[in-house]
């Protein structure tokens, strides 16, 4: 019996880190939709390239916790080229051009890290301090993936804070819901979109890193979190916190335990799950009903 | 203060605005009137920048402001009170007011002041305002940007008569303030009542311009374009 509940909680545990690296995901795709309307189909290549390039900044420093600091830096600056050269003369332009550009980025993105690193799957060790593991409902549990819980609540908490509780969270939680009258009022909605855009690229980065030692690292990790993250945006509703949160949590759970209680149907259980979803709510979970 | 010359906007292809020229001078209140749809929005649209002329010139304070963006247009003293009211409805009362605020004279205290009813839903979703209420914060945040012209857009549209009354108070006071306003209206006794001018346009181009006395009497014009 207690090793039922074993199983069940160390599930639970895994499938707390995987939801809330999902979280910093969907957070950022969800603000840049909701607020930019642009769906940034390469924000699966900025994880990627997070983990890739924390890689780099780990195999130079030798310090996994400068390599975490100087990611969301790196991978945020990226983010802020993209919007400010390439996607801001688009934003008069409908979705399709928009899709088009950046989905045609993330094939850039993905032969860029093949051409740098090559195809094979490699790895990025957890920090020593948190290579070894925990005994948690009587089993061993990584300590490194209860980092990652606790660094994902931490962020969490984080965003909440600065999106609730400052001048300029309250500013684009006012883009998301009608930027026109944002910028009659005399802010700079185009200095906004480009540090949205570089908080969204800089969190996905971070995600890229922080899941290295647990996921791996390899050329097409960046489309499978794209299309996990997309259903956790669908699922949860654009734009809002609550609904990233929620969405990454249903999404990540689910799609733990469908690993390992029906390894085969895992991803149909996610589909399944964003389906009713849409029929009883079309805009998701926490998300506005459509003007 | 303002002064619009000959300006010609399109929506999309259609062509709304031809050709309108009108001024609102330094602590005038100004009236544009006109039935539904025959470009007043639009006029306002087109000052802020959300709708740029394609061809004309838009003066505020003698620098021609047609080209520039909404914010920068807005930054240089124009506070807008859209159609529509178009408080955000997911912010605070206090925080749709502070997002824009900048200069000195208007802050949270004396917007406050002269708006007790905001001060009670300080801390109160704007969505779940009344319609007046969303009225009075859309006008104290655009007094929060510290603005010397404001642009007023259907302020009574679909409000009580004794809210419209008091609407009519606040804009009376606001002009006593000194500042200039170009008020758009369907409501003929708010506008006439507060205007020291008045136009009135039909399909894109302004047919009268003159003081609201003259207006009253005009019965063509009143019948014509206003429908009264």
């Amino acid at each position: 019996m207690s090793d039922t509940l074993g199983f069940y909680g160390i599930q639970f545990l895994n499938g707390m880190a995987y939801s809330l690296l999902l979280f910093l995901l969907a957070m950022g795709l969800s603000l840049i939709f909701g607020m930019m309307d642009v769906m940034n189909l390469a924000h699966g290549s900025l994880y990627m390239i997070g983990a890739y390039v924390g890689l780099f900044f780990l195999g130079w420093t030798g310090q996994f916790w400068i390599a975490v600091v100087l990611v969301p830096i790196a991978v945020g600056i990226i983010g802020i080229i993209m919007e400010a050269s390439l996607l801001r003369p688009l934003y008069r332009r409908g979705h399709l051009d928009q899709v088009l550009l950046t989905f045609g980025l993330s094939f850039v993105f993905m032969d860029m890290v093949k051409w740098i690193w090559g195809a094979d799957i490699r790895s990025l060790p957890a920090p020593p301090g948190l290579a070894k593991s925990a005994i948690i409902f009587g089993r061993s549990f990584p300590e490194y993936r209860l980092f990652v819980i606790v660094i994902g609540l931490i962020l969490a908490l984080a965003l909440w804070a600065f999106l609730e509780r400052t001048r300029l969270g309250a500013v684009i939680r006012a883009g998301v819901a009608d930027k026109e009258m944002v910028s009659g009022l005399g802010i700079n909605i185009t200095l906004v979109f480009t540090l949205v855009f570089g908080l969204g690229a800089a969190l996905a980065g971070l995600s890229g890193i922080i899941a290295g030692p647990v996921l791996g690292l390899y050329p097409g990790m960046d489309f499978e979190t794209l299309i996990i993250t997309l259903i956790v945006v669908v699922v949860g509703g654009l734009g809002t916190l609550k609904g990233s949160f929620w969405g990454a949590i249903l999404i990540g759970q689910a799609q733990t335990f469908g690993k390992v209680l029906v390894p085969d149907f895992a991803l149909l259980i996610v589909f399944v799950i964003m389906a009713i979803v849409l029929l009883a709510r079309p805009s998701g979970l926490f998300g506005k009903e459509a003007a | 203060m303002l002064e619009l010359r000959d300006v010609h906007t399109f929506l999309g292809e259609s062509y709304i605005l031809q050709g309108v020229s009108l001024r609102v001078s330094d602590g005038e209140l100004v009236s544009l009137l006109g039935r539904n749809g025959v470009g007043k929005t639009t006029t306002i649209r087109s000052i802020i920048g959300f709708s740029p002329p394609r061809k004309g010139s838009i003066l505020f304070k003698n620098t021609d402001v047609a080209r520039l963006s909404p914010s920068r247009i807005a930054r240089m003293g124009i506070g807008l009170v859209p159609q529509g009211r178009r408080v955000f409805p997911d912010l605070s009362v206090k925080e749709n007011l502070i997002i824009g605020a900048r200069g000195k004279g208007w802050n949270l205290e004396r917007v406050f002041k002269q708006f007790p009813r905001l001060k009670e839903r300080e801390k109160q979703k704007a969505g779940t305002l009344s319609g007046g209420e969303q009225q009075m914060l859309a006008i104290a945040r655009a007094l929060m940007t510290n603005p010397q012209l404001l642009l007023m857009d259907e302020p009574s549209e679909g409000l009580a008569p004794l809210i419209v009354k008091e609407i009519g108070q606040v804009l009376s006071e606001l002009k006593q303030e000194g500042f200039a306003i170009l008020l758009v209206e369907q409501n003929l006794s708010l506008a006439v009542g507060l205007a020291d001018r008045a136009y009135v346009m039909n399909k894109g181009s302004i047919v009268f311009e003159g003081t609201p006395d003259i207006l009253l009497h005009d019965e063509e014009t009143k019948k014509q374009y206003l429908g009264v």
